[in-house]
């Protein structure tokens, strides 16, 4: 009836698992109590979760991701408290089949359920603005791929207290993963809760691809892309393009643990090999995923904190191409110890290097950016300058890591682990956090405490460094990664130290909580009437914070980049249009929420191999959807009239502010 | 820092390796750090000192300055990169006068397998080996991915069931060095550690003796019990080893349907 599933799969005898979930039941609950107490359920459901708005759907990934950064944040130090103490005859807090499950852990939600939901949320918030578009071009598709992540990450969470996840690394490598080594559920739920939120994400690449091509405002051409817009497309193409690898290298798997085939198998004529190949095909252009947004983020960051046109527009977007482009053939760098001949390590070595000729360009850029601009110390500008120093360190370990006489030392080392750590905190998060910072007032109508923000990032930042350079130190001493008990004593000091640095980052994530709330509590202090605080360049500046559900009342027209910043220049900013027209907008349906309910229920089935609730969730799904299908009433028309009001409402609270 | 203190000739060209290219890349890496301080400080907001072009956006020829830095840097590394790589290949046979010790390394959960063909012996989580001759390594797995790692030595390799990997090393030095696996392998993977023992002539001869005079021996009816799961294995000595085993564990999974109707 229950498939693999029984009592025995909740770890009841493990307390830190047990307290785990019980503070995700109690803080749900206390959610729950909040909105009941305030009467929100409605507006949640329609604001929010039924919502096929852009703007909301970005809001919603980024409060998904923050909240996962807690969960993947809690791994980390578990595992920094294990390393502090686990040495000779200590075995830690955690014993390998804890502590496995919480590395392996640790990687996919800080890089599928934190980075991923994070740059998703900000396009969301974002592109449809800056390119002048009403919304993106498939809504009900954006929906659904929210709640297919949520789903996915749902799934994650959902193994720490019903069986448990795969001990395998973030990687999954076979044989190791296949069910010969490991026959328990992890596996299984790393499988699906990937599949299902790699659907979602392929369903976003597609549906931001369409939307930058199809519905920028009439006179945007492509030289013309607001920059970060420019990353958007730069990563969209890499989702479609690389996430279908993963798709189909984790169903390759899932044959083999399902129906006992052989693709990877050490037997049988299964090549892990091939696992490896195709994992880092897909894993390397992710890693151009995650951080092309961010250098997004720096650029409209730097642009607009130092008053100033972005330097050399041109060479920043060709770089950005060449990134691009150059993704695509440098996997083989993640295992030069594989025993690939020399001319083979070489040409990706080399291939490697060459990608950090556009990327120290974009460096270069931003620095002429600043050159003989304004520069303004806000919290987004605190942090795109603490990303271009810690970037520059990253970048320069990254080389020498491609190195492949120096890799031959340093893999799997916690020197990679410190180089990657770099490069994704300090350029990938960084990114996030100021562009969370940036838009934030545009998303919500009132700016950020600054004060608190700038004391989170120096926590950030000065724990950063004390939390990863000893691991720098520990990779030349020859510690490699995933080590759950270690025997050199010598290593004991500089983990203890990297623990000290985890605990200055977790004030850092103290400050950033408390300065959200203090923001919120304080927002009448910090409105913003004129939806645009910082006196920005691009589109997204020209309409009210937050914007009107339609985004443009007029749509505008563009000549040349920056159009927000030469039409304040030739003093066109005023927001009322000679007539207003009726706005054609999509209707809100929970059919997204529901088909991602669904899916969960087919993942959560597929793990456990209860096959009638697998029927079910699948049937669930595809009924649903069968439901949007035949449904043609989709949209509905605002009429002129409203835009006219409400339009005049904004423009009259402009004026007060 | 056993990386940056090797005790051995590719470990030593290795760090060589390293702190060249870093110096190298630190030429441009921190005049980049030192310019975006002072950019940032100088072009402060509050600086009535500072210039303020807001339009200047463009310039040709530092556009040509700033493409022309990196790809130098990466020319010269790109030239190193290939010599480098092809003369560190760990298939590539070290230049030496005396003849190389040939070393059999097999990966089990969790424990590491040495077997010298030459002398006819195995150990396990213990290698030996005379200081200033080349030691060939072949490796492979009979259960999951390991890579085989001792940082002082210098590079490491994967270590793959059904296949073999090849690995040259030296020792100029004598001393104890930790092995390990660097590639994660499961609950048992923090205590894969052995010691790789570098010695002169006369005492690694001594060695092998010793490990000939023990009881055991490796053959088909011990080597289940060895393969077996089991975690921080104590070094344990074969006095004897069926010749041929190292080639039949990688055979017996290359043999398609028939090895597993064997099985």
């Amino acid at each position: 009836m229950f498939g693999k599933l029984t009592l025995d799969a909740i770890p009841f005898h493990e307390p830190i698992i047990m307290a785990a979930g019980a503070m995700i039941v109690l803080g749900g609950l206390a959610v729950a109590a909040l909105l009941t107490v305030t009467h929100r359920w409605k507006w949640l459901w329609t604001e929010y979760l039924t919502s096929v708005d852009h703007k909301k759907i970005g809001i919603m990934y980024i409060v998904l991701a923050l909240v996962m950064l807690l969960r993947g944040f809690a791994d980390a130090a578990m595992m920094r408290t294990q390393q502090a103490v686990a040495v000779g005859p200590e075995q830690g807090f955690f014993p390998p089949h804890h502590y496995d499950q919480v590395f392996t852990a640790h990687g996919v939600i800080m890089i599928l359920f934190v980075a991923m939901p994070f740059l998703v949320g900000l396009m969301n918030i974002v592109v449809p603005l800056q390119i002048g578009a009403r919304d993106v071009a498939l809504p009900f598709l954006n929906s659904l791929s929210f709640w297919l992540t949520a789903a996915g990450m749902l799934l994650t969470n959902m193994s720490l207290v019903i069986g448990e996840f795969a001990k395998t690394g973030w990687v999954a490598y076979p044989p190791l993963s296949e069910l010969q080594f490991s026959p328990d559920v992890g596996v299984d739920y790393y499988i699906w809760a990937l599949q299902i939120s790699g659907l979602g994400t392929l369903l976003t690449g597609v549906n931001f691809f369409v939307t930058i091509l199809r519905m920028r405002a009439p006179g945007m051409g492509y030289m013309n892309l607001p920059i970060f817009t420019w990353t958007a497309l730069c990563t969209n193409t890499l989702i479609i393009v690389a996430f279908p690898i993963l798709t189909v290298t984790l169903a390759l798997l899932g044959l083999d643990r399902y129906l006992g085939m052989h693709f990877f198998t050490n037997d049988l004529g299964g090549n892990a090999m091939m696992y490896v190949n195709l994992f880092w095909a897909w894993g390397h252009p992710e890693v151009y995923i995650l951080v092309l947004p961010a250098f997004g983020v720096f650029s409209e960051v730097t642009a607009t904190f130092s008053e100033k046109r972005l330097f050399g527009y041109r060479y920043m977007v060709w770089a950005l191409i060449a990134i691009t482009v150059l993704s695509f053939i440098v996997w083989l760098h993640h295992f030069f110890t594989m025993g690939s001949g020399a001319n083979v390590n070489a040409f990706f070595g080399i291939s490697t290097m060459v990608i950090a000729i556009p990327t120290g360009v974009k460096v270069f850029n931003w620095l002429f950016t600043m050159y003989r601009g304004r520069v303004h110390f806000t919290p987004p500008m605190l942090w795109t300058i603490g990303f271009i120093i810690t970037f520059s360190i990253g970048g320069m370990t990254g080389v020498l890591l491609s190195m492949p006489g120096a890799d031959f030392v340093l893999h799997n080392s916690l020197f990679l682990v410190a180089h990657f750590h770099n490069v994704l905190i300090g350029g990938a998060l960084f990114g996030y956090f100021a562009g969370l910072n940036y838009w934030f007032p545009k998303a919500f109508g009132f700016k950020l405490n600054e004060r608190l923000g700038r004391w989170s990032f120096w926590c950030w930042l000065v724990g950063f460094y004390i939390a990863f350079m000893p691991l720098y130190i520990l990779g030349f001493m020859g510690m490699t990664r995933r080590l759950q008990h270690y025997d050199n004593p010598e290593w004991q000091i500089y983990l203890i130290v990297a623990a000290a640095g985890a605990a200055v980052i977790a004030v850092g994530i103290g400050l950033m909580i408390l300065q959200l709330f203090v923001s919120i509590r304080d927002r009448d202090l910090n409105r913003d009437y004129t939806g645009d605080p910082w006196n920005g360049r691009t589109l997204e500046w020209s309409v009210a914070s937050p914007p009107p559900f339609y985004n443009f009342a007029q749509v505008p027209h563009v000549h040349g980049i920056d159009t927000w910043a030469s039409m304040k220049a030739a003093g066109e900013t005023v927001r009322v249009p000679d007539h207003y027209e009726d706005i054609h907008m999509p209707r809100n349906t929970a059919v997204g929420l529901v088909m991602g309910g669904f899916t969960l229920v087919l993942g959560f089935a597929l793990v456990w191999h209860i096959w009638w609730m697998a029927g079910v969730g699948l049937l669930g799904a595809v009924a649903a959807l069968i439901v949007r299908a035949m449904d043609d009433d989709t949209h509905y028309t605002v009429p002129a009239e409203t835009v006219a009001r409400i339009a005049k409402h904004q423009n009259l609270m402009a004026e007060r502010g | 820092m056993a990386v940056l203190d090797p005790k051995g000739e590719v470990g030593m060209n290795e760090r060589a390796l390293i702190l060249g290219t870093t110096g190298w890349m630190l030429l441009v890496v921190i005049p980049v750090i030192v310019m975006t301080i002072a950019f940032a400080w100088w072009f402060r907001a509050s600086n009535a000192r500072s210039r303020y072009t807001p339009e200047w956006a463009h310039s040709k020829r530092l556009e040509a300055v700033l493409w022309g830095i990196p790809t130098v840097i990466v020319v010269v590394m790109a030239i190193t990169a290939w010599q480098s790589t092809h003369a560190l290949d760990p298939y590539k046979p070290l230049k030496h006068e005396a003849k190389p010790i040939e070393v059999e390394v097999v990966a089990l959960d969790w424990k590491w397998l040495f077997i010298y063909p030459e002398q006819g012996i195995a150990t396990v989580n213990e290698i030996a080996f005379p200081v200033d001759v080349p030691v060939a390594f072949d490796v492979t797995s009979d259960s999951v991915m390991n890579s085989f790692f001792i940082p002082r030595l210098g590079s490491q390799i994967y270590a793959m069931a059904g296949m073999k990997t090849e690995l040259h090393l030296i020792a100029n030095e004598v001393g104890d060095y930790d092995g390990m696996s660097a590639n994660y392998s499961g609950r048992g993977f923090p205590g894969m550690r052995f010691t790789a023992r570098a010695m002169s002539q006369e005492a690694f001869d001594a060695w092998v003796a010793k490990v000939k005079a023990a009881p055991q021996r490796l053959d088909a009816a011990s080597y289940p019990a060895l393969a077996a799961p089991s975690e921080y294995n104590p070094v344990a000595y074969y006095g004897g080893v069926t010749p041929g085993l190292f080639g039949d564990l990688i055979h017996k999974y290359r043999g398609g349907p028939k090895s597993h109707g064997q099985e």
